[in-house]
């Protein structure tokens, strides 16, 4: 018998396997950039130039980087759990309702730092909301989650339209957005932590909205591997029919799997509008929700590989911004591109270069991959 | 009089709108039958109505176009494959990705190559599948009631209306009564019995994966050169995913799928037809919700409140022969 997936040592497993499958990733997207008649080291070195040749870049970057992490959390948790949320688009939309009245309410009224609170919440339990029907009717119907919560990406989208175009916008206005938030719902700027270093920024989204990203990824890792609910999601993920021995209900277990899911994939939604734009407007998503897979799969799941696909991403994306500029022939859904191609190697094919490093780690040292034990019970 | 040519139009409209959801329903059924999950459906059509566009605006025929748009479309099936059945990927994910790559290609590579902001030309008239008019269609209009369902409804299509309609009993005859079918139906359901018949999981897999790129190229060309004389980014808006769902909603059967992308054709029709026109008892319905209404309708089927589909068993598991 065969032994298709043997172990690896975890740096090879974490660290070497990501790494080559993003390297084969960019390599494809190269040849992308070929086709179109462009040098594609060129675009590489504008690329890395742009996110991080100057503070403003950087700022940009970390910008993007905050709403990744939190869509990357929320198909992570989703996906311990067995369960493929690729719903973190409508329901980080969807979250734009709760954040947009949570503001114009009280943007006049209360300082930040009480709005904010009462749009996480609001943009919580809207994301959550918004994943619990996919959720119940995934536990107590068996229709497909992945259908369902495509589904109410396309609803969401309808009523945020439905709704911007109605009770939402100021009466005497054309354009399909809220008013124009208060000081009350602007989250302050963290550009002055780059500055320290010595760059010069002029004016770059880069909000606190990032910290609270990372106090949600220290929180999933606890939920996920610190927690009770936590083990039972993993167990679940792992095999229903384990969790079901054990006592896990099954309708439970999914549909809290999810509503957290949700309200992360809501939490990205505090970014682009109270952090940014200080609106909510049409389309403010704009595919984060869908990146949040590319960086859940590049990121293996794990809060620290989330953080750092997620930086990964926002810097293709603010340097995919400067490559649209310097370069005509590429337009920025070569992003969407190599975000297909990440999904498709560190995703789909995770294991097409396994075998590869597995003999090359055998012929090195064949204790490393426990060839040893298997050897001498052949023998 | 009235009432009645506003039902020929709208169901004239049915037929339209029904045919890349038919064409999309049966690519599905072809794979997922074999075991396959595809949720990339959305992503072969937009490459294979892409390619189809380009190379009918570049060599100036139709036929060049629609074999472009298969040959794209089976090449993004084989990716697929190769990650689903090669590498036992998961398959979702792998039907993700291949959403994600054709949605950016086709944006960027229209935009590098024709440079009208991802469109493609307008396609002449000979670049386009024209409309066949079938014998006494204009003689026969002023007959009352048979007259329009004959020269509306039944004549007056392109040629990729009629193939489609024709891919419901060929599929049902693939399916049911040849050898491949038989056998893409087991491979769908236990491997391990083909496997142990001494045939192929993997090739057979392979080959009902052709069928679905060929499929959903063909989809993909009635959009951009028969719906529309071009391609226009993003065109395909979610129908391959309302195809998945008519697949679910059919139970994996070709007639019933017929039936279900003309439900679906049907409802999207009537949304277009009745905008801003105040209904009877319930008033003005608001555009939104019309548009919203072919997904709200495929959560509810999903949701099994009108019988309950059960998949292929083996859908979505990778083939290991040694288990």
């Amino acid at each position: 018998m065969s032994t298709p997936y043997a172990k690896l040592p975890a740096w090879a497993d974490y660290g070497l396997i990501p790494v080559i499958n993003l390297f084969v990733a960019f390599v494809v997207a190269g040849f992308v950039v070929l086709l179109v008649g462009e040098n594609p080291f060129r675009a590489a070195a504008v690329l890395v130039e742009g996110a991080f040749g100057r503070g403003q870049g950087i700022a940009f970057t970390l910008f993007y980087a905050t709403t990744f992490i939190f869509s990357g959390l929320s198909v992570a948790v989703a996906a311990h759990c067995g369960l493929f949320n690729i719903g973190g688009e409508g329901q980080g939309y969807i979250a734009g309702l709760g954040i947009g009245i949570v503001c114009l309410a009280f943007d006049s009224v209360l300082p930040w730092w009480l709005t904010f609170p009462l749009a996480i919440i609001a943009a919580a339990a809207m994301g959550a909301l918004w994943a619990l029907i996919p959720a119940y009717l995934q536990a107590k119907r068996g229709s497909h989650i992945v259908i369902t919560t495509i589904m109410f990406n396309f609803i969401a989208a309808s009523v945020m339209v439905y709704a911007l175009v109605g009770f939402l916008k100021p009466a005497n206005s054309m354009a399909p957005q809220t008013r124009t938030f208060l000081d009350g719902a602007q989250l302050p700027k963290l550009n002055w932590v780059i500055e320290l270093f010595g760059a010069k920024i002029r004016s770059a989204p880069f909000n606190i909205s990032f910290l609270l990203a990372l106090a949600m990824a220290f929180l999933v890792w606890v939920l996920i591997w610190r927690t009770r609910l936590g083990y039972e999601m993993r167990t679940y993920g792992h095999s229903s029919k384990a969790a079901r021995y054990a006592g896990i209900s099954e309708t439970r277990i999914i549909i809290v799997a999810m509503m957290i899911s949700g309200a992360l994939a809501g939490m990205m939604a505090l970014n682009p509008t109270m952090g940014d734009q200080h609106n909510v407007a049409l389309e403010f998503v704009s595919g984060a929700g869908f990146v949040g897979i590319a960086v859940a799969l590049m990121g293996r799941l794990h809060p620290v590989g989330i953080v750092l696909a997620a930086m990964l991403f926002g810097m293709l994306y603010q340097g995919g911004a400067e490559l649209a500029f310097e370069m005509p022939a590429i337009s920025r859904d070569m992003i969407v591109i190599i975000q297909g191609l990440v999904i498709l190697f560190a995703g789909a094919l995770e294991h097409m270069f396994r075998p590869y490093v597995q003999a090359l780690f055998a012929s090195l040292s064949p204790r490393s991959v426990g060839m040893e034990a298997i050897k001498g019970k052949g023998a | 009089m009235d009432m009645f040519n506003a039902i020929i139009q709208v169901l004239d409209s049915t037929i339209r709108l029904s045919v890349p959801l038919l064409l999309a329903c049966l690519a599905g059924l072809y794979s997922e039958r074999a075991g396959i999950f595809d949720i990339g459906l959305e992503g072969k059509m937009l490459v294979g109505a892409f390619a189809g566009a380009a190379a009918a605006s570049v060599f100036h025929s139709a036929y060049i176009g629609l074999g472009m748009a298969i040959l794209i479309s089976v090449a993004f099936a084989l990716v697929h494959g190769f990650a689903s059945i090669t590498h036992r990927g998961n398959q979702i994910v792998s039907g993700v990705a291949i959403n994600f790559i054709a949605a950016g290609s086709t944006i960027m590579l229209g935009q590098a190559w024709f440079q009208q902001g991802g469109r493609t030309p307008a396609l002449a008239p000979g670049e386009r599948f024209g409309a066949i008019i079938w014998p006494g269609a204009d003689a026969v209009r002023g007959v009352p009631i048979l007259g329009p369902i004959y020269s509306e409804l039944i004549s007056g299509h392109s040629v990729l209306v009629y193939v489609a309609f024709l891919a419901v009993p060929f599929t049902w005859w693939v399916l049911f009564r040849t050898r491949f079918g038989l056998r893409m139906r087991a491979v769908g359901e236990n491997p391990a019995a083909v496997d142990t018949a001494g045939i192929s999981v993997a090739w057979l897999r392979y080959r009902a994966l052709i069928c679905t790129g060929v499929l959903t190229g063909i989809a993909g060309a009635y959009l951009s050169m028969v719906q529309n004389g071009g391609f226009v980014k993003d065109m395909t808006a979610g129908k391959g995913y309302i195809a998945l769902a008519a697949l679910i909603f059919a139970k994996w059967k070709p007639v019933n799928a017929m039936f279900a992308c003309l439900l679906f054709g049907f409802l999207d029709a009537l949304s277009i037809r009745l905008q801003g026109t105040p209904l009877p008892l319930i008033g003005k319905v608001p555009v939104q919700l019309m548009q919203a209404l072919p997904y709200i309708l495929t959560v509810i089927l999903l949701a099994g409140f009108i019988g309950k589909a059960i998949p292929p068993r083996a859908g979505g598991v990778p083939y290991v022969k040694e288990r």
